[in-house]
């Protein structure tokens, strides 16, 4: 008790540890908070696969579906449709699918679809994820040079019938193909292929 | 004999309060004993008046708590309830919604202020940070707010900004999600969105409204004149010669204009609380689909020159991110203010033409993005192929792009142009 120096190193040390101790404990605290906020269980446990009937599609007419809260289009393309695919490849970003993580490998194809005519696409522009307006008539209020596809009022994408992006729009890449297998030939599996769930 | 009595009553209560809570000090601090400059103008009225909006803004707002349901298949429904079957539910409804787009109008004409006089400029940068600080919040509120509807607007308005963070390198996609907290905007986003706009928010924005004012009251306000009033004081009192006590003075003059301001929120509540569109937009009356976007969507107009800034930037490799930063910037450009001005004075009164200028030259930039923003891009049509270098891109978004660059340019060249005026001598004393 005599001596009334301030050992000032050893404050300094103690103020020092003391605030590392804390700062981690609130830091550690802090984890299950922001924890919280990422989807739920349930939120996860609703991405369930969905059965679609695609018997009543009309050729050159579409379907929408839901999925994981998002709208899925089920597209049945005419083979002049189909034929015209193949003609704006110059105007595409990516005609050649080289993102390869906006399709399945096994749609990886000239119409990106397993059965060439039902094209299959998540409804949602990948620019900033807006639902686009499908545009399926060649020409008409697109101008007359439109070869049939989506069109985002968003922000003015374009796309063509197999969900490839045009260039010049904001979208930087091609709509999503989701995961998807025939049960039989009149029901589609939406969310789910042979290597399982998506 | 009675009114001595009373009197005296009164003091010995007070005396009471003040030797447990400094009532009377306070009230001296901030009130009678404020000293604010005497030549206050028009401009002076809007900070006084976002104080009442937000007082409006939380009082509507608890009401509406008690009617609003906060999931995603009744909060429709519930608005609507409010709107048909609540006695009165339908005022308050519109005193919360019109109060949100007057919060914007007395907001903006005070940082207006704020840029004309040049009160952000030394001493007063925390104020302005701090004001910078609430701004900010209250564009979070908006958007949090614009989301308890549920309405078509709604849904896509907040789907496509969440989407923006989704842009940001690397860990964008998570922190969107993370937001949402699901895999698209639902019913937890919804929650969440009301929690933040209720609680989360208002407590930050009241926070930061008392350090707007301690800081405020510190150094003292600014005036029209940009000349500081502490520099002649009374050698007795020690009171500045050009200061005069904010009550009564101040108190009687800010309540003529909250008596002006609710005839105009009286006006727009009772004959156009949708304004046309502009307030409440149609498709927000329509319930989230969210399988189907309306045809144009917009956000409501205080975020509109924000907005066409986003748009107008074109993606750069492949990246939407180069937008949303701009977009970003835009909004914090305003926080780097008192470091950007180098002129010798604050005011415009004695500013040169250079700076008249470029303010100008940014004021039409801010009004035209915000009208840009409210419309398709595709809205005034496209130039013609031929024209040289622009040739086919849409009017709309080449006007945009070329104002964007003003709007950041009075920021950027700044230090320079504001350096390079000729400024007129400013007078020792306040003048009018």
């Amino acid at each position: 008790m005599a001596n009334q120096e301030v050992d000032q190193s050893k404050r300094r040390f103690l103020i020092a540890a003391t605030s590392v101790a804390g700062g981690v404990a609130a830091a550690a605290v802090a984890v299950p908070f922001v924890t919280s906020m990422m989807p739920s269980e349930r939120a996860k446990a609703a991405g369930a696969p969905v059965e679609v009937d695609i018997s009543k599609i009309e050729p050159g007419s579409m379907i929408t579906v839901e999925w994981r809260g998002k709208p899925v289009w089920i597209v049945n393309r005419t083979q002049p449709m189909l034929d015209a695919l193949k003609n704006h490849d110059d105007k595409l970003s990516d005609p050649k699918l080289e993102v390869t993580s906006q399709q399945p490998e096994y749609c990886a194809n000239e119409a990106r679809a397993i059965k060439p005519n039902l094209m299959v696409l998540v409804g949602i522009c990948t620019h900033l994820g807006c639902s686009p307006s499908p545009k399926l008539q060649t020409g008409a209020d697109m101008g007359d040079d439109w070869p049939g596809g989506f069109f985002c009022p968003c922000h003015g994408s374009k796309f063509d019938l197999a969900g490839r992006v045009f260039k010049g729009s904001p979208a930087p890449v091609n709509l999503v193909v989701p995961p998807h297998k025939y049960l039989s030939d009149s029901v589609l599996l939406v969310g789910a292929d042979d290597k399982g769930a998506a | 004999m009675a009114d001595k009595n009373t009197q005296s009553r009164a003091a010995n209560l007070l005396a009471w309060v003040d030797e447990r809570f400094p009532l009377t000090a306070n009230v001296k601090a901030h009130l009678t004993e404020y000293y604010a400059p005497k030549n206050f103008n028009f401009w002076y009225f809007f900070g006084s008046l976002a104080l009442l909006v937000l007082v409006i803004q939380i009082l509507t707002g608890i009401f509406l708590t008690m009617n609003y349901k906060p999931e995603a298949s009744m909060a429709f429904a519930s608005v609507e309830y409010i709107m048909r079957d609540v006695s009165w539910g339908r005022l308050i409804r519109y005193m919360h919604s019109t109060g949100a787009s007057m919060f914007f109008v007395v907001v903006y004409l005070h940082m207006f202020r704020g840029l004309i006089y040049g009160s952000y400029r030394a001493p007063r940068e925390l104020i302005w940070l701090f004001g910078v600080g609430i701004f900010l919040v209250l564009m979070g509120e908006a958007f949090f707010g614009y989301l308890l509807p549920w309405g078509q607007m709604s849904y896509w308005g907040a789907q496509v900004i969440i989407n923006l963070f989704t842009s940001i390198p690397f860990i964008g996609p998570d922190i969107s999600l993370w937001v949402r907290g699901d895999y698209t905007v639902s019913d937890a986003t919804l929650n969440r969105f009301f929690a933040f706009h209720v609680i989360a928010l208002p407590l930050v924005l009241l926070g930061l409204v008392v350090a707007h004012l301690i800081a405020l009251h510190e150094v003292g306000s600014n005036n029209p004149d940009g000349v500081e009033i502490k520099k002649h004081k009374d050698p007795k009192t020690k009171i500045p010669l050009d200061g005069i006590p904010f009550h009564p003075y101040y108190t009687v003059k800010d309540l003529v204009g909250v008596a002006v301001f609710l005839m105009v929120f009286s006006a727009i509540i009772f004959f156009a609380p949708e304004m046309g569109g502009y307030f409440l937009e149609a498709n927000n009356f329509i319930p989230a689909d969210p399988l189907k976007t309306p045809p144009h969507i917009a956000p409501v107009w205080y975020f509109t020159p924000y907005y066409s800034i986003l748009r107008a930037v074109p993606p750069i490799l492949n990246s939407q991110f180069p937008g949303v930063a701009a977009m970003g910037l835009s909004v914090v450009s305003f926080a780097f203010l008192p470091w950007l001005d180098r002129s010798p004075v604050k005011s415009i009164r004695y500013r040169g033409s250079l700076y008249k200028k470029w303010l100008a030259a940014f004021v039409v930039s801010f009004l035209i993005l915000g009208y840009l923003g409210t419309e398709p891009s595709n809205v005034w049509g496209q130039f013609s192929p031929e024209t040289f270098f622009v040739g086919g891109a849409d009017r709309a978004t080449v006007v945009a792009r070329i104002f964007s660059v003003v709007y950041f340019s009075f920021f950027a060249l700044m230090p320079w142009y504001t350096k390079k005026d000729q400024t007129k001598p400013v007078p020792e004393r306040v003048t009018a």
